[in-house]
């Protein structure tokens, strides 16, 4: 093993035992919670990126498997009438239902060009809504409460810090894994010119839509596991319309497309939002609508401002760093040095 | 049950009109710059409170203070684009303009309640209130000034496009962008001037949508864009008439649905989007579907 | 030798303008068979047609035995028809080498490897493919087509564009392919030379039809050809 690895390696043994210990260290349930928030928020926002950020289709639907998961264990623990430790095993089901729901969604909608994709996603997602408003099985504007958890209070967010760990880690490491497979560079040609991958026999729907049901599965799941820990669903709460834009921003800040773009965005914002809303009772903060500005002023700054994301700048730094002093090699080859074909809009 | 039936269509078709005229401007939006402006839905509510702070403290009238209200919203426009989307670039590009046009909705979402508060505000005049009765139902005379309001300016618009330079220029940009450059057009100011176009079109969108909405508020704006995106996906991203065909169809469609099922109605709207995509990707009278950008 | 590609009576039309008209095309197995024809004759759409990019109005298209008319380009490409673009596409976020492993059936790192050195470019296999210079991406474009080992390939102008050493490289690597593992090659080209020199037979399209074909000094001579060009000098 080469020594770039090495540290690639050792830089990961430390980071997965800070993420371990942390609720030993930081055990307040108030610090836990930062963690459990955090981490949810990572899963998915890696998930969105295996699709979205590999494929380039930005889906702005994502609440959709996060709340169908979420309200699927809902309904499920209340028909069933479930409780206990028990209920945790609704969980994949809540992801099987949010799957099932990303076939037909992106047999329609993967079928488009890219900007009628966004579309329909926000379309699809406000149906969603609606129905959760108006079904007769989904608690209307109450919503679902998850059933009680006889577990002591002080220890509450651990058993939930350890799951969302545990579901970020295995998001993530299906990330790295598509990503060096043939299937994530298929996808990464479908971004770059995806008719041209089409006439190089890749199966473009195919592998779109495989990737678009990953990431329902895992967001599904967490959906669930989410509302497990905050005990309730209301459709306001789990078709957020700011929760499908957080998740674009936090992949966005990090870096789409990349790996641990979405993992450090989620870790920059969902902390700071949560850490936010806790002060917001603090004099002019606790205007509602000024923390609306704040937010859409952010929105702005990131996106003007570190336009990349911080994973490539960073990247690029630490090559200019690294090349500083030295000359540039000149590539050699074949004479002509035009301008590259085709500059994008 | 069937002056219903009669009032509802009419409803629709008028509405429509209305709707026409803020999905025009978002759909030209697009097939100029090629972006999603999620900040149309705030922008046509911020010219429904112009119109009423003109009507309110100045007592203009409401048409009248359109000769504010839609150069002031075009400035507005030409503003945004230059301060936010001007220099939007890269691979990421979509992304970025849906997070700065979500981002420029939020902040003015955020002013208008700060301004105005979050009760619910009505622009009045006598044509709003006073009515004409015919096929058995009153219809508000606001409804048909605004329709015949907003068929002339879409038939403004289409003169612009098609009878003037500048309107090749925009042309010419939405089919090829590096071809109109390469022929001299300046597409920045073609971009500029279009966004501000598109903007003030909202101004009379949201002055008609503050009088027949039976209200409105600064959250108005969700329920606005997400019919608006409907709307120009079913008529063909970048097609004028195919706005305002989609307008008045899906706003006729709600409206009968709203007889039977006031709930339903908008769910119907969205289901309706999802349907003729399954059909025709293209929407109505969208362009052959281009799959690489 | 018979055909292994052959097109018969294809008709194809944009809206008001008829891009190809009943048009009819055999391509030998084995040969390298040259297309050529004025501006707009209907070069790039017949290459469409066949490889599924755009829709016949009416005619078919045959690879050997097998109708392919209107096949998605994935199904066209899965068959064994191969092809480039006039201009050239290639995936620039990708490296050179991860281009080479789009394809579907590509044969591991290794065979991808040997196409780059063929070509000549397998020093830059690590490299941004959006970086490459014009030249380079033709090379990569050629390359990658062949790594999925196709029967047929399909090359639009594959000498636009290109400095003179360029092109005299990708002929001799076209001449020697044919010439090692009997492919078969469909070129478009307006560089005169570089058709005559390389193609046993020249079809020559014109206004969406072929109006003649033959062997290129015949084809040289043909009135027809002649004044389907239209006065532009179709220098020896």
């Amino acid at each position: 093993m080469n020594r770039s690895t090495t540290l690639k390696l050792a830089g990961l043994a430390v980071v997965a035992a800070i993420a371990v210990a942390f609720p030993y260290v930081y055990s307040s349930p108030v610090n836990t919670n930062y963690g459990v928030y955090g981490l949810i928020f990572v899963t998915v926002a890696s998930a969105w990126n295996i699709f979205s950020g590999f494929s380039g289709y930005i889906s702005l639907g994502q609440a959709v498997f996060f709340g169908s998961g979420a309200y699927t264990v809902g309904i499920a623990a209340r028909d069933w009438h479930m409780n206990g430790d028990g209920i945790f095993l609704l969980l994949p089901l809540g992801a099987v239902v949010a799957t099932a729901i990303a076939v037909p969604f992106g047999l329609i909608a993967l079928r488009v060009r890219r900007h009628t994709f966004i579309v329909i996603t926000i379309a699809v997602f406000f149906i969603f809504q609606l129905m959760a408003y108006d079904f007769w099985f989904t608690g209307g504007t109450i919503g679902l409460p998850a059933p009680f958890l006889p577990w002591q209070a002080a220890t509450f967010n651990n058993p939930f810090y350890f799951m969302a760990l545990g579901t970020a880690a295995v998001t993530i490491a299906l990330a790295w894994l598509i990503r060096r497979s043939k299937f994530g560079l298929q996808l990464r040609a479908i971004k770059d010119d995806e008719d041209r991958a089409l006439g190089l026999g890749v199966r473009t729907m195919r592998v779109k839509l495989s990737a678009f049901m990953l990431s329902a599965f895992i967001t599904g799941f967490i959906g669930g596991v989410w509302f497990l820990y905050i005990t309730q669903v209301l459709p306001s709460s789990g078709y957020d319309p700011l929760f499908d834009l957080t998740i674009v921003l936090m992949a966005f800040l990090g870096g789409v497309g990349t790996i641990a773009g979405p993992v450090i965005g989620a870790l920059i914002i969902e902390p700071g939002r949560l850490w936010l809303t806790t002060r917001s009772n603090i004099g002019w903060l606790a205007n509602g609508y000024v923390s609306e500005i704040l937010l859409g002023a952010l929105f702005l700054v990131i996106v003007l401002f570190v336009p990349r994301g911080i994973v490539p700048t960073g990247r690029e730094w630490i090559k200019k760093l690294r090349s500083r002093g030295r000359p540039a090699v000149s590539p050699t080859g074949t004479a002509e040095r035009a301008t590259p074909a085709g500059s994008r809009r | 049950m069937a002056a219903e039936i009669y009032r509802a269509i009419a409803d629709g078709i008028l509405i429509g009109g209305v709707y026409a005229l803020m999905a025009v401007g978002l759909t030209l939006i697009f097939g100029v710059l090629d972006i999603i402006n999620i900040a149309q839905g705030v922008l046509v509510v911020l010219g429904a409170y112009l119109s009423y702070s003109l009507s309110a403290r100045l007592h203009l009238d409401l048409f009248v203070g359109l000769l504010v209200t839609v150069p002031a919203m075009f400035i507005i426009g030409v503003v945004i684009h230059y301060a936010f989307i001007r220099r939007l670039r890269g691979q990421e590009r979509t992304a970025m303009t849906l997070l700065v046009t979500y981002a420029v909705a939020l902040i003015i979402e955020g002013i208008l309640y700060e301004i105005y508060g979050p009760n619910y505000k009505e622009l009045n005049a006598t044509y709003v209130t006073n009515s004409i009765h015919i096929l058995g139902f009153y219809l508000p005379y606001i409804y048909l000034y605004g329709f015949a309001l907003a068929v002339v300016l879409v038939a403004a618009l289409y003169a612009l496009l098609y009878r003037t330079r500048f309107g090749r220029s925009v042309r010419a940009t939405m089919q090829d962008e590096t071809a109109a450059r390469l022929i001299g057009i300046d597409v920045n100011k073609v971009a500029a001037i279009t966004f501000g176009v598109g903007v003030a079109v909202t101004a009379t969108g949201g002055m008609m949508f503050g009088a027949t909405n039976g209200g409105f508020n600064p959250n108005s704006g969700y329920d606005l864009i997400s019919r608006l995106l409907a709307i120009i996906i079913l008529g063909g991203m970048g097609s004028i008439g195919g706005a305002l065909a989609a307008s008045i169809f899906m706003l006729t469609v709600e409206s009968l649905v709203t007889i039977w099922s006031p709930q339903w109605a908008i769910i119907v709207f969205y289901a309706a989007l999802v349907i003729v995509l399954v059909v025709r990707p293209t929407g109505f009278f969208g362009r052959a579907p281009v799959r690489a950008q | 030798m018979s055909a292994l590609l052959r097109t018969a009576g294809i008709t194809k039309s944009f809206g008001g303008v008829r891009a190809l008209d009943d048009c009819t095309l055999e391509v030998e197995e084995g040969s390298i068979t040259g297309l050529i024809g004025p501006n707009g004759s209907g070069k790039t759409t017949l290459f469409n047609v066949i490889t599924g990019y755009a829709k016949a109005d009416a005619g078919a298209v045959y690879l050997g035995e097998r109708m392919i008319t209107n096949s998605s380009p994935d199904k066209v490409f899965n068959a064994g028809i191969g092809r480039t673009f006039q201009l050239t596409r290639i995936f620039p976020a990708l490296t050179v080498l991860e281009n080479m492993l789009v394809p579907s059936k590509t044969k591991g790192k290794q065979s991808a490897m040997e196409q780059l050195e063929f070509v000549g470019i397998a020093g830059h296999h690590d490299q941004l493919a959006g970086t490459l210079s014009y030249g380079q991406r033709k090379l990569l474009e050629l390359a990658y087509v062949l790594v999925a080992d196709p029967e047929v390939i399909l090359l639009d102008e594959p000498a636009g564009g290109v400095n003179p050493t360029l092109v005299g490289q990708i002929a001799a690597r076209i001449t020697e392919l044919n010439r090692t593992t009997r492919k078969t090659f469909l070129i478009v080209e307006h560089n005169m030379e570089f058709v005559m020199g390389l193609c046993a037979k020249v079809a020559v399209l014109d206004a969406g039809t072929v109006v003649a074909s033959g062997p290129p000094d015949i084809i040289r001579t043909d009135p027809r050809v002649l004044d389907a060009y239209l006065g532009v000098d179709v220098d020896a």
